[in-house]
């Protein structure tokens, strides 16, 4: 009876579906709005509210429907809301997340759905290379990535040896495994901290530890608020000009006013990598950044372009099958073609759907204006694949 | 093991013993005059970073804002003792594990909706933002050392008062029998509301000395107002003594744990291993500590008397 | 606890609600609603979580500040057998609910040792300790958890893998659940229990090893909360460390206390309301934790016999008429009057 009843809803829903999703477009977006890190989610959702302005709130004709949700900054709230998006709102895409962790979780809930997964920050290996899936995509980087690029960077400057500092969780460990994974010099010491809602903030012990160890440099990874709490104590532990700091995710428009608050110019000149900048020089990116500034009178963050993109990246999706959602083929082949105005310039696919793209050295400088933001130096991985695109059967 | 590294983390551990005091002492006096477990003291902890904060920004001395945001935090304290905690003495401890579980919840979605989720940083002054060469090549930031000196100010002042003082009195004849103090005729309501406010201020102190460190964030307290916890429990429930011993074991506990603890876990697993299991396992080596500590003495190490 | 009949309000109203749970799959097959499917899933896996920490906190006066801790560990016993491709549910669930009761059983040695604010503290202590041995353990992913990609199988007999076979998996134990305490609430056991709470002394002059009493009904709990950690963990098809956090025991406390302590099925009916109440503030606000926090200072302060009282009353004062007049009219009925 159940059992019958199921089908004949099913038959019924399937009837109507094509009817129902062609009004609109339905986009769910997973970010972190509470806890600290929820600085990160202000960004990616000013983004996002003003990619959708700039498109004129349409895609192929039909109107946006955006559901924003908060993970909380845990896995497992991620993947409700998640379940949630796909099951009660029935959105066509889901999109965000920032933290590989809270990806890693809801994974399943969107693709077994057969709903398009698109990260707009999280790149964890393990979706990169044994758990790609075709219904995936990046618009940002696999994790490993930028501390690949800075490895690099250490090898030109001839950094021999190296501490290295990262939160415990997926995306840190990844960071830990990129810089390794290039990096030449020897690692002579490594703290992974406690993450999450209670992240650790004082970092008092590892900075003694790292000062004995007599490294040539410290090597972090601390997006978002413990960023500027790390940088605070490495000042105040008295290492600057002891120990270089090179960073990667850290040193963001996110820390950087807080820094030029607190009056910390030894962040002046300190170099990362990052796949883009305010300054990079690409027609999108010229639009966003000022649209950006004049919307909300900050500079964006890298997490902001990402999420800017991902928005461009769905337009393209329905643009190409005049709005028939139920066209995920016909999606999935324009997606991959990547032919969307990209914030970064031109980059195409990987097998894995992460962006093949540059990598640059970026430079913590004073604008005219005199606030501190990055500019772009040079580029170091050019046209960079992944390690674990091999992996990926796909 | 250098020499120079074990000290500087001893004074790493102290610093965070201290700290830990600062917030165990309020809440083990709360605990043992009033028999009321405050899971909010935390929130008074963040409130109290948060009110110094804004107070440094718009002073522009940290000094001054610290002196500031002490009676302000105390208000605070005060308000939430008149609103709610007052009503919930009389009940069980299940009531106010409850209670006071909400208004964390309460505080940190109000600390958001005020000063938004980004946190605040807290520009300290030049002669306070640099490091002292204490030793020969121990060099250890001015800040940490000031809140070493503060720590133990409070704990030396909380000392003279609770054993030379009449409010002191009060307060150690309410730790061991409440009934009998309200019997004498002691006005127990205010000494009650006294006691919290003291409580918050100490709190609200602890968190004005992490934030130039750590920022004020969303939260904050909600980690450390455990391991407070598990301090006075160590310490023994009402034992001022008991909190400073206990709240420097957990302190150096803590640091060692998070300073040696890979190295030694090396030598039994794989590098990779012994990395992520190390904080974790120096974070339950705290733990342990309480449980065994309980097993052999139900009372915490300094039981307080009379009961 | 009252004897239950169908007649009683409680009885009557409870088998309104269970049937309307049954029937929720129907209406979530017609409507295409699935998301209700999972809702009530969650709030009945909590449910028996929360009915679990009753029998000691609401029947047993011990008020133990970290339940969660079995939530997590039956869940894990489900999540580090499919690690290693281990699937029978067969295997996972007796090793949750063995692993549960054994944790109970050891712990809750030293901790029944304590009393009051000491005990609360040190049960909060040892599941910080679980907590944090999780977050150690690099190879079942740590901090970031673990994915379970296959629900447990039960070789052919239950098919649990779509949502609406487990949803009725869940019902069952649920019930299987309620009326497993309601026997032992009701049973000799469960009254040493009881008058352990109400005065322990007594108790142990009568002669009753009360400690060893009360670490029966330890365990007995421990052991339900894990097999509801099992099914949580099925449900959810994700597990980590965060189920065991501090603030999930709290949550169980107010499901318990927010439902009515020492009821029978006040910890359903406060966590169905927790459930509800978090699904529902989430979408008008985002700081909708703050009124969450204000509503339980609330209950605290001022509706202290919770949901189960309200549900009582209602029961009682409007419909339970009519039934109780259907009733004494069917006994006073002319067939059944013996000349």
């Amino acid at each position: 009876m159940i059992r019958k009843l199921t089908l004949l809803a099913a038959a019924g829903m399937l009837a109507v579906s094509p009817a129902l999703a062609a009004d609109k477009v339905k986009i769910g977006y997973v970010t972190t709005i509470t806890t600290p890190a929820g600085v990160i989610g202000k960004d990616v959702v000013d983004a996002v509210n003003l990619a959708l302005k700039d498109i004129g709130g349409k895609m192929a004709g039909l109107p946006v429907e955006l559901f924003m949700e908060d993970d909380g900054f845990k896995p497992a709230i991620g993947k409700q809301k998640t379940d949630k998006l796909v099951k009660q709102n029935k959105v066509d895409f889901v999109a965000g997340y920032l933290w590989s962790h809270v990806l890693l979780a809801s994974r399943k809930s969107a693709l077994d759905a057969g709903k398009f997964l698109i990260s707009a920050n999280a790149g964890p290996s393990q979706i990169a290379g044994k758990l790609c899936h075709e219904n995936f995509f990046s618009t940002s980087w696999q994790n490993d990535q930028t501390p690949m690029a800075m490895g690099e960077v250490l090898n030109q400057k001839g950094v021999k040896s190296l501490y290295v500092m990262a939160p415990n969780y997926a995306a840190g460990k990844n960071m830990v495994a990129g810089v390794e994974r290039t990096f030449k010099g020897k690692i002579i010491g490594k703290d992974l901290t406690k993450w999450g809602k209670d992240a650790q903030l004082d970092f008092s012990a590892e900075l003694a530890k790292a000062k004995a160890s007599g490294a040539e440099g410290i090597f972090i990874f601390y997006p978002g608020k413990a960023g500027g709490a790390f940088i605070k104590q490495y000042e105040q532990a008295g290492l600057r000009g002891k120990i270089p700091l090179y960073s990667v995710f850290t040193v963001d428009s996110i820390a950087l006013p807080k820094l030029q608050k607190a009056k910390m110019d030894g962040v002046m000149g300190s170099v990362m990598t990052q796949f883009w900048a305010p300054d990079l020089d690409t027609p999108q990116n010229k639009k966003f950044v000022s649209g950006f500034k004049k919307a909300f009178g900050r500079y964006p963050s890298f997490y902001a372009a990402q999420a800017y993109d991902s928005i461009y990246l769905i337009k393209s999706a329905v643009e190409a099958v005049g709005g028939d959602m139920t066209n995920m083929d016909g999606m999935r082949a324009a997606m991959v073609a990547a032919t969307f105005p990209s914030v970064r310039g031109e980059f195409t696919y990987g097998n894995n759907h992460f962006p093949i793209q540059n990598f640059y050295s970026r430079e913590v400088v004073e604008d005219a204006d005199g606030v501190w933001t990055t500019a772009i130096r040079k580029v170091i991985l050019k046209d960079h694949q992944d390690p674990y695109a091999k992996d990926c059967k796909m | 093991m250098d020499w120079t590294l074990f000290v500087t983390q001893m004074l790493n551990g102290l610093q965070l013993g201290v700290l830990l005091f600062l917030l165990a002492s309020g809440l083990t006096l709360i605990f043992g005059v009033m028999d009321f477990v405050n899971l909010a003291h935390g929130s008074l902890y963040m409130v109290g970073a948060y009110f110094c904060a804004s107070l440094t920004d718009f002073t522009g001395s940290f000094v001054l804002a610290v002196l500031l945001a002490l009676p302000l935090t105390a208000l605070v304290g005060l308000a939430v003792e008149f609103i709610v905690i007052r009503r919930l003495y009389a009940r069980d401890h299940l009531d106010h594990v409850l209670a006071t579980f909400g208004l964390i919840l309460c505080f940190d979605t109000a600390v958001q909706f005020l000063w938004g989720p980004e946190g605040m940083a807290i520009a300290l002054p030049a002669v306070l933002d640099g490091q002292v060469e204490i030793l020969p090549e121990i060099v250890f930031p001015t800040f940490r050392l000031l809140i070493i000196a503060v720590g133990l100010v409070v704990a030396l002042g909380l000392y003279v008062v609770v054993t030379r003082t009449r409010a002191g009195m009060l307060i150690r004849a309410g730790a061991s029998n409440r009934t009998m103090v309200a019997a004498l005729g002691i006005d127990i309501q205010r000494l009650f509301a006294l006691v919290f406010a003291a409580g918050s201020a100490m709190a609200g102190l602890a968190g004005m000395m992490i934030a130039p460190i750590t920022e004020a964030s969303i939260g904050m307290g909600n980690e450390i107002i455990i391991i407070a916890f598990v301090v006075i429990i160590i310490g023994g429930i009402g034992s001022i003594k008991g909190a400073f011993v206990a709240a420097v074991l957990v302190g150096l506990i803590d640091t060692m744990g998070r300073s040696f603890l890979d190295t030694l876990l090396k030598v039994v697993v794989s590098d990779q291993n012994a990395e992520t299991a190390a904080p974790a396992l120096s974070a339950m080596l705290i733990y342990i500590l309480m449980a065994a500590i309980l097993a052999f003495q139900p009372q915490g190490l300094f039981p307080p008397k009379g009961r | 606890m009252d004897r239950i009949t169908a007649f009683s309000p409680r009885g009557w109203s409870m088998t309104v609600a269970l049937s309307l749970l049954a029937l929720l799959p129907i209406y979530v097959a017609v409507t295409g609603q699935t998301f209700y499917l999972d809702l009530a899933s969650r709030l009945m896996i909590l449910g028996m979580a929360a009915v679990s920490l009753n029998l000691i906190l609401g029947n047993g006066g011990m008020i133990s500040f970290g339940h969660a801790a079995y939530l997590g560990i039956g869940a894990y016993c489900v999540g580090i057998p499919a690690y290693y491709g281990i699937y029978d549910g067969l295997i996972q669930i007796p090793l949750a609910v063995a692993c549960s009761a054994l944790f109970a059983l050891v712990t809750g040695a030293i901790c029944l040792r304590t009393k009051g604010v000491y005990f609360i503290m040190i049960t909060m202590a040892f599941t910080q300790m679980v907590f944090y041995g999780f977050v150690s353990m690099e190879e079942f992913g740590g901090d970031d958890g673990l994915v379970i990609d296959l629900r447990s199988q039960f070789a052919g007999l239950l098919d649990i893998e779509g949502a609406t076979g487990l949803y009725y998996f869940i019902l069952i134990s649920l019930l299987a659940v309620l009326f497993l305490v309601y026997r032992i609430t009701r049973s000799r056991f469960g009254m040493v229990i009881e008058g352990a709470r109400a005065n322990e002394r007594r108790m142990q002059a009568i002669g009753y090893d009360t400690y060893r009493y009360r670490l029966v009904c330890y365990v007995i709990a421990g052991a339900i909360c894990g097999y509801a950690g099992a099914l949580l963990g099925n449900f959810t098809h994700f597990i980590s460390p965060e189920m065991m956090d501090w603030t999930a025991s709290g949550e169980l406390i107010f499901m318990v206390v927010l439902g009515g302590t020492g009821t029978l099925f006040g910890p359903v009916l406060g966590a169905a309301a927790f459930v509800l109440l978090e699904e529902w503030l989430s979408t008008i606000t985002i700081y909708w934790q703050f009124l969450f926090g204000a509503l339980l200072i609330a209950v605290v302060l001022f509706w202290r016999g919770g949901i189960n009282g309200f549900v009582d009353w209602a029961a009682d004062q409007i419909p339970g008429r009519i039934i109780t007049r259907t009733r004494d009219w069917i006994r006073r009925a002319p067939w059944r009057q013996r000349s």
